[in-house]
């Protein structure tokens, strides 16, 4: 297995593939999953297989005759070449624009996308200077995504990780399902943000609309202005130093620190009440066994 | 009847965990045989004033004014042993006995988000053998 070079494996299929590299489906029973981490590992910043990139190194992409796949697929071959810095000229409100990217780039795009923009990303830091539609960065794992002005309903979807910004407002559902990361709104969020919150920090400089926090299992939720209604399982919480802390470090690094600072802030949490950890109570098990 | 109430216990001390690996204290923990809630506070926000060597280069590297995604690591605990959560792996990966532990909970964070990196660029995390494997383009 050792031996197995990539010119080995590229001539085998893909069930070949994965058996060589010891991904069979024999029985566990009896073998250790534990993994422990190397003290003495390599110090390194970036995934084995990405690109070499050097944020200096500058291109544009004028989009006004590609389709998205078009543009998606110019990216990754631009990044192979060492660009780590792609600007996307006419936009024109496409879809899925930037989405897949797993390593260090500066992505800028000059005009407005279309739905789930710059969703799946690992890494990179986004810039779009218009307005995003539903879903912008679902399923962000890490880097930065800054949109200049307004943004559609589920913002943010499913976010596991990153800072993920709009300097406007946005719609209904932001953060849905969030497990991780930060996602900040500059002016006002519409219903049932953070509906299903399990992880992550959302911070709303504006107001929110009904239902904020519906079900939420964990995370936290900062708001500057009015809370229309919280949702179910949703409580007030005290915001401590440490929280107005680093809402002044976040918010100020994105240069949206409110002229009145952080200490009207409100904090929501989950109130827990929705833990549910067996279904059934020991005594109506005893009644059934 | 289940699910109207949280019954949990909270976390009082740092080696909570590598003391009691069950961590059952509230009434209902022992009843049902089972800790309740995660064995670290999910929502602890960093203290960048505790930041390595190593993340400060990390960031610059990345172009980050933050820890960014690192801002979610905590080092938590399996089996009474110190590990952190490798989302790419979807488990925990255990911190060796050679690594001690510093006695509060944010310098074992920066700790746990260090080694997770570095697992997570190295060749032998299991996603580099996986994409060998199964990667379609």
């Amino acid at each position: 297995m050792a031996s197995m070079t990539d010119a080995d494996l590229a001539t085998m299929t893909q069930e070949e593939r994965a058996r060589a590299l010891g991904m069979t489906t024999e029985q566990l029973t009896g073998k250790s999953l534990y993994i422990e981490f190397d003290p003495d590992a390599e110090e390194r910043f970036t995934y084995p297989w990405a690109p070499e990139v050097d944020f200096n190194k500058r291109t544009e992409i004028d989009t006004d005759d590609m389709t998205s796949t078009e543009v998606n697929s110019r990216i990754r071959a631009l990044m192979a070449e060492g660009f780590g810095t792609i600007v996307l000229k006419n936009p024109r409100g496409k879809h899925s624009l930037g989405v897949g990217i797993l390593s260090r780039l500066n992505l800028i795009v000059e005009g407005s996308t279309g739905y789930f923009g710059v969703g799946l990303i690992d890494g990179p830091n986004v810039r779009i200077n218009g307005r995003v539609g539903w879903s912008c960065a679902e399923n962000m794992m890490s880097g930065t995504v800054m949109v200049e002005k307004n943004a559609g309903s589920t913002f943010g979807a499913a976010i596991r990780g990153g800072d993920l910004v709009c300097r406007g407002s946005v719609g209904s559902r932001t953060g849905i399902d969030m497990k991780g990361g930060t996602i900040i709104v500059g002016g006002d969020t519409g219903a049932l943000s953070g509906f299903m919150m399990q992880r992550g920090r959302m911070v709303v400089c504006g107001n929110a609309g009904k239902n904020l926090g519906d079900s939420m299992y964990d995370g936290t939720i900062y708001v500057g202005g009015k809370v229309e209604s919280l949702g179910v399982d949703a409580v007030d919480a005290e915001p401590d130093d440490h929280d107005r802390a680093w809402l002044r470090r976040k918010l100020t690094q994105y240069g949206l620190m409110p002229e009145q600072g952080v200490d009207h802030f409100r904090k929501i949490v989950a109130g827990k009440q929705l833990w549910n950890y067996d279904n059934l109570e020991p005594n109506e098990k005893k009644l059934i066994l | 009847m289940a699910g109207t109430q949280y019954r949990g216990s909270e976390i009082t001390d740092v080696d909570q965990f590598l003391n009691d690996a069950d961590g059952l204290v509230s009434e209902r923990e022992k009843e049902i045989g089972q800790h309740i809630g995660y064995r670290y506070d999910v929502n602890l926000t960093p203290d960048y004033d505790r930041l390595t060597p190593f993340l400060v280069k990390y960031m610059e590297v990345m172009g980050w004014d933050d820890l960014n995604w690192l801002e979610d690591v905590h080092m938590g605990y399996e089996d009474g042993r110190p590990a952190v959560f490798d989302r790419n792996n979807n488990g925990w990966v255990r911190i060796p006995d050679a690594i001690s532990l510093p006695d509060n909970q944010q310098d074992r964070d920066m700790i746990a988000r260090e080694l997770l990196v570095k697992f997570q660029m190295s060749d032998r995390h299991p996603l580099t053998s996986l994409r060998k494997a199964y990667m379609k383009f």
